[in-house]
């Protein structure tokens, strides 16, 4: 038996501290592939990260189109950063990722969190984030099972096979 | 490739159990599969078998989204009744390739 079928991943848990499009849909991914997989999963979403479980913010989320230099406008020429700083381009280019991968079948955020809370999967959000950030529970997505401090996070991350994986 | 032999047929499947011939498998075929995995199949079990299967020889890609539209059944119930790496159940179970999705 090798030592990857020894040692399985029994466990994630994934820090998403960025709240851009890449970032959240990193996150996502990992996410929801580790529940398709049987592996248990916890989400802690933190900083910026919080716009991905903020009710009114969740599905609009944008990316950034300046400072990004692997950002390619469609052709797979580099977009320029000066193009960036155009009113509406920022809309325009997240809505055209949001649009890409909705014909791959990858959701939207909240009916992401769908799935993987239908497998399972916990979400929480960050105690002094939230606080940072002057939020209510209420403004929270239904999703979120709990408000946790740092230690608690540490808390419910351990356990053998148990890996932390910051996006 | 390896052979396996289910309900006195032998069909072709990969070093992981999974068919390389979906017209090869039968009802029968799965309900052992299941049986290996601790699964009794169901009418339900049956239904997104189907669905799974229809959805695969139609050339489309299978996602765990795509249970919900489906018809049948949501997703939480999905994880139910595969319990822990659903679609890969499924998919193993229905006679199907392994789905190469990463949704």
């Amino acid at each position: 038996m090798s030592d990857t079928q020894k040692f399985p991943i029994k466990k994630v848990n994934i820090i998403c501290a960025k709240g851009a499009i890449e970032d959240v849909y990193a996150a996502l991914v990992l996410a929801n592939g580790a529940v398709m997989e049987g592996i248990e999963t916890n989400m802690f979403f933190t900083f910026f990260g919080l716009d991905a479980i903020i009710k009114t913010r969740m599905d609009k989320l944008h990316t950034s189109v300046v400072g990004n230099p692997a950002l390619r406008l469609p052709g797979g020429m580099r977009m320029p950063t000066l193009l960036g700083v155009i009113p509406g381009m920022e809309a325009m280019t997240s809505g055209m990722m949001l649009s890409q991968m909705e014909k791959l079948d990858v959701p939207p955020v909240s009916e992401f969190l769908d799935l993987i809370t239908a497998g399972g999967g916990k979400i929480y959000a960050c105690h002094l984030a939230v606080q940072m950030f002057k939020l209510k529970k209420e403004d929270l997505s239904d999703h979120v099972l709990g408000i946790l401090t740092v230690g608690e996070f540490y808390g419910i991350a351990g356990g053998e096979g148990s890996q932390i994986i910051f996006t | 490739m390896a052979q396996k032999t289910y309900a006195g047929v032998t069909v072709d499947v990969t070093e992981e159990g999974y068919f390389t011939n979906p017209s090869q498998w039968t009802k029968e075929i799965g309900a052992e599969i299941a049986k290996e995995e601790g699964i009794t199949l169901t009418d339900q079990h049956y239904a997104i078998i189907d669905f799974l299967r229809k959805r695969h020889l139609g050339g489309e890609a299978l996602s765990i989204r795509s249970i919900n539209h489906s018809g049948i059944i949501d997703v939480k119930t999905f994880y139910q009744l595969f319990p822990g790496a659903p679609l890969k159940k499924a998919t193993k179970i229905g006679g199907i390739p392994k789905p190469a999705s990463c949704v």
